[in-house]
């Protein structure tokens, strides 16, 4: 599979992204607290550039009236609609009980966008090579 | 459709008080003088809701001199159905009243009326605890109080009140509700605390009555977004006289909103179409059902889950000839569930 | 047993959207400033001194805050310079206009609040001016969007006389009011706002929103913002069911209503509802002389955002069948955040007919488009 260097590791120190295009497809990279994780930029819901949305955290919640806040800054609100996304894993927090146990293979197929399923974000293997940012893609 | 099965669960007939005296009896001394003194047990104390002489509030073979104070009429329609049990819902003024104390004395002593004079003389019949709907602490202590005597099946609410339903000043009601074993009875209606719609008051009774299915979406819609499912785990609640074929684009709607706005009520941790299928629960009465057969079915469908709806006649409300109660493409497999499985399953005083 | 099908193949790509009418766009200013040029010096001083006061709590907020900022925005359509969504006439061709080759697009304006307004007067020197500025600023230069002329519907003279007004311009596609005033619509203190509007050629639309001073359900105030885009359905249910029963079709035959960013799902239980007790209690509206799904029938439309989302995607076709594929017309609600993209909001494949209608005819006939 071609890889593709997408950035420096310099370029992306925690708590930022860079949107790139590769072979048409417009693809976000975050480093989340030292790690790398990539995205379509395409939300499952109905298209919008998931990658350009607002990062935040999880405000969750046991009982009404108490409020949590876990994983700042590592789920990605959709600009449109406000999903939110698991940056790690694409997995959307709305529907977790739909999407939890699937064990995700992440491909990209040539052409046409694909959808895996309605709460999924589409995930890119990314690792990196010494100072760079790879993507296999 | 006729019910294709016998020994159906009617799960909302209403029962009606003939006059304000008969309560007297069942109250206690300091109200009785209370209320005879201002001469409210010469008043007419029922509700707005219904007009006496409208058609739709009693069928003319049940209707009588009033519609819902004739024993033998109501056990006409038992009888008709063969039915095993029946939930007698008092709707009247009462509960709606503004002064707390003087509401609850009154919702006392229609629960030692109807326990007396209705539930004493016919073993078939089951009655909903009618309580100070404006007044949570109260409320609770009237369900304490009506627990005690296992033919209370379930707590009696209307859909609209001075707050929604769902709201935390409200939970005491909840509480009790599920440490009783109740579930709560949320009947369509308003209190007109506000106007019966939310683009205000309406000048026809058709349009009143018509609008009581979005009130019971609003309240249905605040019992999910407040977390009382969450908060109160076991409670189940029964929408009475609500109409059913709303649900399912209420479904897709509320789950739609809900992927969005989560973050204002992070404790809702499903989708609010799961909560539903879960807890809530529709009698069949009136069904609003489409045209054909076909699309009854798939309304039913839509509405995704078996365990949902719950057969009633609304006696004496009329809204079928004859015993004509179901709407066409229903299968018997699953008239009998509506009628049998899913009332024992809702209502588990019935068979202690 | 929830079954969330998956979603298929987008079916509509921006080229095979070419020539679509998009029936509720939001255009804002840059400026509240921008309306000042349209307002009498009376009321260019009073809108400084005094504001806008409408029956609700906040002074500059809805009363329910939303879930993005300003309002409730689309996050990506703020335009280069910072300014508003929506107030970019530029940049709404780039992410609207252009990129869908739109024929049509109607606005709708939610500013100047001159259609809440409790002092009268000023309420209708703000609707005349946002209909100047609306003019001015977006159909002239641009002849492919299309006005709603605002009013006061609380202030009948003023109303039918900006009706009378903006007659025969055809630059203006209807009449719009909000959904929630102080008396359901179908009540007689409106009726003469209805005739004027279709004695001068022009439809109705009836847009969510409006400060009645009513509660958000007839069992009170709800918490959430979350409840209140929910009540906003029961306010198409109440407005639908107030113009049938009042008789207002009956009385007004070619008035037509558009149900502006209401959904649409809720159609058809409501029409059932409505024949059914119709039938019990028709002795109470002898005025009434066909069944209530009649008139809805010939009367009135639907715009299709915010998109229903049946768990099986075969049930918007059904859905769309009960209401009559003439009867919808599909609106994205550019530039707010539960806005729809006319490639990606229905998850199931229309046939070619119904799209063409949904996408395009039925608009240009209910508008009255070349």
């Amino acid at each position: 599979m071609p890889k593709h260097v997408v950035a420096t590791t310099e370029e992306l120190p925690p708590g930022t992204r860079k949107l790139v295009t590769i072979r048409g497809r417009e693809i976000g990279i975050f480093n989340i607290a030292g790690d790398y994780y990539a995205l379509i930029n395409r939300c499952p819901h109905e298209g919008a550039a998931l990658c350009k949305g607002k990062l935040v955290g999880r405000m969750e919640s046991d009982k009404p009236g108490e409020y949590r806040l876990t994983r700042p800054g590592e789920m990605l609100r959709c600009p449109w609609h406000g999903w939110e996304f698991d940056i790690r894993t694409g997995q959307s927090w709305c529907d977790p009980e739909h999407t939890y146990v699937r064990s995700y293979q992440v491909t990209v197929e040539p052409g046409a966008a694909v959808v895996k399923g309605p709460y999924m974000a589409e995930t890119i293997p990314v690792r990196v090579e010494g100072n760079y940012v790879v993507v296999d893609l | 459709m006729k019910l294709p099965i016998q020994g159906a669960i009617d799960c909302d007939v209403h029962i009606a008080l003939p006059n304000t005296a008969v309560l007297l009896p069942h109250m206690d001394e300091y109200w009785r003088e209370h209320i005879t003194q201002r001469g409210l047990d010469q008043d007419n104390l029922d509700s707005a809701a219904y007009p006496a002489n409208a058609p739709i509030t009693g069928r003319p073979d049940w209707r009588g001199t009033k519609p819902g104070t004739d024993l033998k009429l109501l056990q006409s329609c038992l009888d008709t159905f063969d039915t095993r049990y029946a939930i007698c819902n008092v709707l009247h003024g009462s509960p709606l009243m503004f002064s707390e104390d003087l509401s609850a004395a009154f919702c006392r002593a229609i629960n030692n009326w109807v326990a007396k004079e209705w539930l004493d003389r016919d073993p078939r019949l089951r009655a909903s605890i009618t309580v100070p709907i404006h007044s949570p602490e109260l409320a609770a202590a009237e369900i304490e109080r009506c627990a005690a005597d296992p033919r209370f099946v379930q707590v009696l609410l209307l859909a609209a009140a001075e707050l929604p339903l769902g709201r935390r000043i409200n939970w005491p009601i909840y509480a009790a509700a599920e440490r009783n074993n109740l579930p709560l009875g949320v009947h369509a209606g308003s209190s007109y605390r506000h106007a019966p719609t939310n683009t205000g008051w309406p000048s026809y009774f058709l349009e009143d009555y018509v609008g009581l299915a979005s009130g019971c979406a609003s309240a249905l819609n605040s019992l999910i977004c407040e977390g009382v499912f969450v908060q109160h785990p076991n409670l189940k609640v029964v929408l009475l006289e609500s109409g059913v074929t709303w649900l399912p684009n209420f479904i897709w709607r509320a789950n739609k909103t809900w992927r969005a706005a989560r973050m204002e009520v992070p404790w809702q941790t499903r989708p609010p179409g799961d909560y539903i299928r879960d807890h809530v629960r529709l009698t069949t009465q009136p069904f609003d059902a489409p045209p054909s057969a076909d699309m009854t079915q798939r309304l039913i469908e839509e509405i995704g889950s078996d365990d949902v709806l719950l057969f009633a006649t609304d006696y004496p409300h009329w809204h079928f000839d004859g015993e004509d109660a179901l709407p066409d493409g229903i299968s018997p497999q699953l008239a009998r569930r509506i009628a049998i499985d899913n009332p024992l399953n809702t209502y588990p005083r019935l068979t202690p | 047993m929830n079954v969330i099908t998956p979603q298929t193949q987008p079916d509509v790509s921006a080229q095979s959207l070419t020539g679509y009418v998009d029936c509720d766009v939001h255009p804002y200013f840059k400026n509240p400033a921008e309306l000042d040029a349209f307002l009498p010096t009376r009321w260019r001083e009073h809108r400084k001194e005094y504001g806008a006061r409408s029956r609700s709590a906040l002074a500059y907020m809805p009363q329910y805050p939303r879930l993005s900022p300003q309002n409730g925005m689309r996050m990506d359509a703020f335009p280069p310079d910072g300014s508003l969504p929506g107030s970019d006439l530029p940049f709404m061709r780039e992410q609207l206009i252009d990129l869908f080759g739109m024929a049509h697009g109607i606005l709708l304006p939610l500013l100047g609040r001159g259609g809440d307004e409790r002092n009268l007067e000023y309420g209708a020197a703000m609707c005349t001016a946002v209909n100047d500025w609306m003019l001015a600023y977006w159909c002239d230069p641009e002849p492919r969007l299309k006005a709603s002329i605002q009013i006061n519907v609380e202030h009948a003279e003023s109303a039918i006389a900006e009706i009378e007004k903006r007659a025969g311009d055809r630059r203006f596609a209807q009449v719009q009011i909000n959904q929630r005033g102080l008396e359901p619509l179908g009540r007689h203190r409106y009726r003469k706002i209805l005739q004027a509007a279709a004695a001068n050629g022009f439809p109705i639309a009836m847009h969510l929103g409006g400060t009645s001073g009513h509660a958000s359900t007839a069992g009170g105030w709800p918490s959430y913002y979350h409840e209140e885009h929910h009540a906003y359905v029961q306010s198409m249910e109440g407005i639908v069911t107030s113009l049938v029963v009042e008789g207002v079709f009956e009385q007004i035959p070619n008035l037509k209503v558009a149900l502006v960013e209401g959904g649409f799902a809720w159609i058809p239980a409501l029409t059932w509802r409505l024949d059914k007790h119709y039938r019990r209690l028709r002795t109470e509206v002898p005025h009434l002389k066909r069944l209530p799904s009649e008139y809805i029938r010939d009367h009135i439309w639907v715009t299709t955002q915010p998109v229903e989302e049946p768990e099986r995607a075969g049930d918007m076709l059904s859905t769309l069948e009960w209401i009559g594929w003439d009867r919808v017309m599909f609106s994205t609600d550019y530039p707010h955040w539960d806005q729809d993209d006319p490639r990606y909001a229905f998850k199931v494949q229309i046939p070619e007919q119904q799209k063409r209608m949904l996408f395009r005819e039925n608009a240009l006939a209910f508008y009255n488009l070349a």
